[in-house]
């Protein structure tokens, strides 16, 4: 069975900055990041449709102590954002200094651009993820 | 399907970086429960072994069949297994299914883990890959950080301001060391106290050092019997009455549940059913505590205590001996420490120890039903398994 959105073009769509998902034309449920079925009824007639990439922080850390390869970008803030859509997603925080940080960014508006994690010894290649800022 | 017992356990002293390789340490706690078993290597029909990390750790993949054949069970069927820190109790899970099932007799299961060894970067790096490769760690993702993601779930969603929470989750940790310092095999003997958990570094928001376990070396193992052959065995078998596990996908792909656990919901769920019983009826249980909230969330999860009022119960002593439920008498992952194959055949060792009155100070008076839950990755594998005095 052919993927709908693939992880590779999931992530070289989100570098030109474009976060695509999947639409079920059975129960009409987003999915993202892609999946090969539905994640909510798992059927597989899908559309790729492109989100706003705007939402919601629901929840937050700074991560002080890096794995091996991300010292560099360290401290550094992961966010799940719930998007307008619908759907959670896992990314980065940018526009705040990474220790001042706190409970109150729970419930802020964010947007969306890319950022582009190069891969290491470990990975597959390279993977982008949405790097969230606080909504002006 | 057959009952089956687990008629013997070992596991060597966890610890931080050790000299002995992953089949050396598994081998030492393999000898053991054989012999507890009155059994030799040559009655173990089979072997499963827990083990996450031994390719990076050790350069070393399949460690299970070097193991069967150091221990002296040659050329058994010898099976590798590797859900993140739940590995050995799926392990279990498995051992107790072939046992049930009469195609084997007796098989051994366990789990080794050599992580304190690789060092903090690339042990953080390579226990991230039990996240989705895909879809978290671009963004950087780890252990801690998945956890430190839920405490701040948690505080939001039950409204509890996030100083409270953390006073609350220092109370597990402190606990956890209280009963680590009474068990001659933990990593850690040390009782601490909430200035120390308070005093500790930041490793991931709100997470500091002491509401994290440590990276840890050792091995565990446990022999499974059937009922005919347990009974000929020992005086003493434990039986393995309720096992569940369940999966679940990254963690946004849980938004609908969290900070609740859907996959360890199910698991217990499981696991309860099929030994017929509930969470009233434990009497002293082995959780995933991983990371201090990480106690809070399971707590809940398994039944025991209402959402958002774990911490409270924490608190008021219910999770220690003559409480509610007493949880984590070992030192639990944080004080006993998390050698993260060996985990779940750990905890089992915990209980089974418990059940059979063998622990000494930490002991559970008269416990006769005692629970693990082992949970590996971000929720990814979850697995309960529910334990039975035959006596």
């Amino acid at each position: 069975m052919e993927h709908k959105l693939s992880f590779r073009d999931y992530s070289e769509a989100l570098k030109q900055n474009k976060l695509l998902g999947l639409k079920c034309k059975q129960c009409g449920t987003i999915t993202v990041p892609p999946k090969i079925a539905c994640g909510r009824c798992a059927g597989t007639d899908l559309d790729i449709a492109e989100l706003s990439g705007k939402g919601e922080i629901q929840t937050f850390t700074t991560v002080f102590v890096p794995p091996e390869g991300r010292e560099a970008e360290t401290p550094y803030v992961i966010v799940l954002v719930e998007l307008d859509e619908g759907p959670w997603v896992m990314g980065n925080l940018a526009g705040i200094e990474p220790d001042k940080v706190t409970m109150d960014v729970i419930g802020e508006r964010v947007k969306m651009e890319p950022a582009v994690f190069p891969g290491d010894k470990y990975s597959a290649g390279d993977g982008a993820r949405p790097l969230f800022s606080l909504e002006a | 399907m057959r009952k089956v017992a687990i008629v013997g356990v070992g596991m060597t002293k966890f610890s931080g970086k050790q000299d002995k390789t992953c089949v050396e340490l598994f081998a030492e706690a393999a000898m053991d429960a054989i012999n507890e078993s009155n059994l030799t290597p040559k009655d173990i029909q089979a072997l499963f072994l827990g083990n996450v990390l031994g390719d990076f750790s050790e350069g070393q993949s399949q460690p299970q069949a070097f193991a069967a054949d150091y221990i002296g069970a040659f050329n058994i069927p010898a099976n590798r297994y590797e859900g993140a820190c739940a590995s050995a109790a799926v392990a279990v899970c498995d051992a107790f299914m072939w046992v049930a099932s009469g195609l084997y007799d007796i098989v051994l299961a366990g789990g080794v883990e050599t992580a304190a060894k690789m060092g903090t970067p690339l042990a953080t790096r390579t226990f991230s890959m039990g996240s989705d490769s895909r879809y978290e760690y671009p963004a950087g993702i780890t252990f801690p950080a998945v956890f430190a993601l839920l405490a701040h779930l948690y505080a939001k969603r039950y409204g509890i301001p996030l100083e409270k929470l953390k006073r609350q989750m220092a109370q597990v940790s402190i606990d956890s060391h209280y009963y680590g310092a009474r068990n001659p095999k933990a990593h850690f003997q040390k009782e601490i106290t909430m200035d120390d958990v308070f005093n500790s570094f930041m490793v991931c928001q709100p997470l500091q050092l002491y509401d994290c376990c440590p990276f840890s070396d050792g091995g565990s193992a446990v022999v499974l019997a059937s009922e005919e052959r347990a009974r000929k065995l020992t005086d003493k078998p434990v039986y393995i009455v309720g096992i569940g596990q369940a999966s679940a996908g990254n963690l946004p792909s849980q938004k609908d549940y969290l900070p609740r656990i859907k996959s360890r919901e199910l698991s217990a769920k499981r696991a309860y059913d099929m030994a017929g019983l509930g969470p009233k009826d434990i009497d002293v249980c082995e959780l995933h505590d991983c990371f201090s909230i990480a106690t809070l969330i399971a707590l809940e999860s398994l039944g025991f205590f209402e959402y958002g009022t774990a911490g409270e119960a924490v608190e008021r002593g219910e999770t220690r001996i003559g409480g509610k439920i007493p949880i984590d008498l070992s030192g639990g992952l944080k004080a006993k420490g998390h050698p993260i194959g060996a985990t779940g055949t750990a905890q089992v060792y915990e209980i089974v120890e418990q059940l059979r009155g063998e622990c000494g100070e930490r002991q559970v008076e008269g416990a006769k039903i005692g629970m693990t839950d082992t949970l590996g990755g971000d929720a990814g594998t979850l697995c309960n398994l529910i334990l039975k005095r035959g006596w």
